[in-house]
């Protein structure tokens, strides 16, 4: 045991790069059950009436798109096969690629009779973080009078009716950080009562459950909040179940190896601890 | 160099050399893009008479059925059209700006080419992704000039963004409506917005901070968004995280069923979020010392804590792994071409 | 005069805020401080980057160590900023000439910079925690008294409910007894002591908001005024 004192940290990172690397190259894929807070999103997008408008502000950037691309994707995949009306927006700064990649990658390819202007718009991206959410809960032609594309919302038939978030059915944030989902909850939810539907990074969907149910109707907790909802859609929309489109359950097989490793390390780490105690301080 | 770093850098040159060697010598590839001109979609500027009301009328089961075909190794857009030919996806695309704007192809699209320019920008994304890894071994130049390309190229991207989505359409377009019109291309000016200088003076002054003279009337501008802030805060904190977590805490501890029978389980529940809850409260008053009986019940407060604070390490754990699958994905699928999960190569998962 | 003013200033603009809560006549009044908040915002912006760049300069006019990284640093950041100021690279389409394009269009300078380099970038800067997290795991957590047992306990739980490994090492549990499962156990940690525990977190912290921006608005706490002259 004396020798795991003194094991090389990069040791260590040799074990995670392997426990993260060895399930994708194969390509290993492991079951999902749906829990009750990923069935309520679901469930609410589902069961709004076909043509109701969201709002889908993506508040991430590169960072966090590993975990929240698959989300994203999955929740545009299922407004677009309900036919709902999407409002893409964005309050960071560098979300607007993960808007535009939404629309170019996902819509415009799997939803051809989707049409941009009247099932989707791109309002972009807007500085000023929760006050661009405090003013459009108010009135949105205050912060965006023009789509990202620069077409006045007037003239679209999509926002053309949309005055504030009130005209909403629902609104779904998938946050990284701040501005995110605490800040759609504080100012649109809350003081609003519009449905608020969230996907959260891991770190951030622990500090998220006070708001269920009351002012958040259900979370899609990290990857695997991702992946639930991937097997939702697969399960109801059978066209939806194959692996090129569940991006989410794919990335869980890294996530089942690299968990155990962490807890392996953890006991190691006790063990080595307690051998040390066990033998006495070093003369 | 030592003996571990020779054994290492052995170790990374012969991989390195095998699937240089693959990618270049066999069927498999390496990291190349590919893409075709831009076909403008219809929009609702563009569209055919009658088109939207079409695809109003395209039933469910068709979407689905649009859908399902255009999975797998064909383009999305050919299969899903040949999948709906009835639909308004037939309706044919009049191509705007064609021959201009290009967009990411599949290999083997008809019409797609190799891209340079996206081509060398894969490979240097590699280099910055391996760059940035190599900390791990230890600190580098490689790594140190990734890192100062990242803060650089982050900079610069935030005053872009800065510029183009907060001072333009927020201050020069209600300054200089003419100029926002040519940069933009609304079909009318807008009458000038007097009232924008007032920002704009603040802004002037916010940029203070960096004269060798005169920093301290920056303290205007910053005591504005101190100000806006407080405010803003003030009133949303008290509304959603506190008057709401204490009503959403006023429940029942004795749960019944739709048929009136007691529910034990949801019942427990109730009591044990009521304690926890009371219980760090009272561990986060400090006001009184922590002794006796109270002292008892802020200690339940910091096992609550303690839990809560383990489940958030654990959702830690696995955001982390996330972002390190989707970084070797990257590697793995769009550089070296050693896996192919969403079928873009026609290769298989 | 340098104190008293931007207190008023800080003052109004959050009483205007505030007001507008309570008094919906006064709603024009926050949008418009909303706006320029947001113009001020877009200022913040060049703040930032114009200070990285007086400081990188005066690290390369010093030649002291590391001045070669701060030229990468200026070269990209320069580089940055003129192709997407002036959109380079962005195509006509859609009508548009490309002065009316997106500054971040697919195909233009900065989007490639944005693709290629500060993508990779900064999403495996991030990446690297992933290994930290695990030496951490390895070195940090120890089972040294009953908190730290509670701490690991849940995170052993949760890290197992959490994918499959929870679900396959308790599948022998009978369907009524799902609470009993690592997933079940995983769920009631979340649902319960974990939104018991957050909740007085969010609570503490509320408080602690309010009583900060009323020592503001009163001019109580004059901190983020600096100190001196």
């Amino acid at each position: 045991m004396g020798w795991l004192q003194n094991l090389d940290r990069r040791w260590i990172y040799l074990a995670m790069l392997l426990a993260v690397a060895i399930p994708q190259l194969l390509q290993v894929r492991f079951p999902e059950q749906p829990t009750p807070l990923v069935q309520a999103v679901f469930d609410k997008v589902e069961q709004l009436p076909e043509g109701s408008r969201v709002l889908l502000s993506l508040d991430y950037g590169p960072v966090s798109a590993g975990e929240l691309e698959p989300m994203t994707a999955a929740l545009a995949r299922h407004c677009c096969l309900k036919r709902h009306k999407v409002v893409f927006m964005t309050l960071w700064p560098d979300g607007k690629p993960a808007v535009e990649s939404t629309i170019t990658k996902i819509i415009n390819v799997e939803f051809l009779e989707h049409q941009y202007g009247r099932d989707h718009v791109d309002l972009g991206y807007k500085a000023g973080k929760e006050v661009v959410i405090k003013t459009i809960a108010t009135n949105l032609r205050l912060e965006f009078e023009q789509d990202n594309r620069g077409t006045p919302l007037d003239e679209l038939p999509l926002t053309a009716g949309i005055n504030n978030l009130e005209d909403f059915e629902l609104l779904v944030s998938i946050s990284a950080g701040f501005p995110g989902l605490k800040e759609w909850v504080q100012y649109a939810s809350s003081p609003l009562g519009v449905p608020l539907a969230v996907g959260a990074t891991a770190v951030q969907a622990p500090q998220a459950y006070p708001y269920i149910p009351g002012q958040m109707l259900g979370i899609l907790a990290a990857i695997k909040g991702a992946a639930e909802y991937e097997v939702l859609l697969g399960n109801r929309y059978p066209a939806y179940a194959t692996p090129t489109r569940q991006d989410a359950v794919r990335r869980m097989a890294p996530q089942f190896s690299a968990h155990l490793l962490i807890i392996a390390l953890i006991v190691l780490g006790n063990l080595s601890a307690l051998w040390q105690r066990w033998k006495g301080p070093n003369p | 160099m030592s003996r571990e770093a020779r054994v290492w850098l052995a170790i990374c040159l012969v991989s390195g050399g095998f699937l240089l060697y693959r990618g270049a010598f066999s069927d498999a590839g390496l990291g190349r893009i590919y893409v075709k001109p831009v076909a403008a979609r219809p929009t609702i500027d563009s569209e055919a008479p009658g088109a939207a009301a079409a695809a109003d009328e395209v039933p469910q089961a068709a979407r689905e059925a649009a859908a399902e075909g255009a999975q797998g190794n064909a383009p999305g857009a050919d299969a899903g059209a040949a999948a709906n030919p009835g639909g308004p996806a037939a309706i044919p695309a009049p191509l705007v700006g064609e021959g201009q704007a290009w967009e990411t192809a599949r290999r083997g699209e008809s019409g797609a080419r190799v891209s340079i320019p996206r081509t060398v920008g894969l490979w240097l994304a590699a280099f910055f992704t391996l760059a940035i890894f190599s900390f791990l071994y230890r600190d580098n130049p490689c790594y140190r000039f990734a890192e100062a390309v990242m803060v650089g190229v982050s900079a610069g991207y935030a005053m872009v963004a800065g510029f183009w989505d907060a001072l333009f359409p927020k201050l020069i377009a209600r300054l200089a409506p003419a100029t926002s019109q040519f940069l933009t291309g609304q079909r009318e000016v807008a009458p000038v917005e007097w009232w924008a200088l007032i920002p704009l003076a603040l802004g002037v002054l916010l940029l203070l901070r960096l004269a060798p003279r005169g920093g301290w009337l920056a303290r205007w501008p910053l005591a504005f968004i101190v100000g806006t802030y407080a405010g803003i805060r003030l009133i949303s904190f008290v509304e959603a995280d506190f008057v709401a977590q204490v009503r959403q805490s006023i429940i029942p501890l004795a749960v019944f069923d739709r048929n009136g029978q007691f529910d034990i389980w949801q019942s427990l529940q109730a009591v044990l979020m009521i304690v926890g809850l009371l219980s760090a409260l009272c561990y986060f008053f400090y006001s009184l010392p922590h002794k006796g009986l109270y002292g008892r019940v802020a200690r339940v407060g910091v096992w609550y804590l303690m839990i809560t604070f383990g489940a958030s390490f654990a959702f830690t754990v696995m955001g982390r792994i996330a972002l390190l699958a989707a970084r070797l994905e990257f590697l793995f699928d769009d550089w070296l071409w050693l896996i192919d999960p969403l079928s873009r190569r026609g290769t298989g998962g | 005069m340098k104190q008293t003013i931007p207190w008023l200033i800080a003052a109004l603009a959050g009483g205007v805020v505030i007001a507008a809560f309570f008094i919906p006549a006064a709603q024009p009044w926050q949008d418009r401080a909303g706006q320029w908040f947001e113009v001020l915002a877009g200022f913040a912006f060049v703040l930032g980057g114009a200070n990285l760049f007086v400081m990188n300069l005066r690290k390369i006019a010093a030649q002291g160590p590391g001045w070669g990284y701060a030229a990468v640093t200026l070269v990209s950041f320069v580089v940055t900023l003129g192709v997407g100021l002036w959109k380079v690279g962005v195509a006509p389409r859609d009508g548009r000439t490309a002065w009316q394009g997106g500054y971040l269009d697919e195909g233009s300078a900065l989007w490639w910079l944005f693709e290629y380099a500060y993508n990779p970038l900064v999403a495996t800067m991030f990446a690297l925690l992933a290994f930290y997290v695990a030496s951490a795991a390895f070195r940090a957590f120890r089972l040294k008294n009953t908190e730290a047992s509670l701490l690991l306990a849940t995170a052993f739980i949760v890290l197992l409910g959490r994918t499959y490994a929870g679900a396959a090492l308790t599948s022998f549990v009978p369907p009524e007894y799902s609470a009993l499962t690592i997933p079940g156990m995983t769920a009631l940690i979340m649902k319960v002591v974990n939104t018991a525990g957050q909740r007085a977190i969010m609570i503490g912290i509320a408080l602690g908001v309010a009583a900060t921006s009323l020592k503001v608005l009163l001019g109580i706490n004059r901190s983020y005024l600096g100190s001196g002259d």
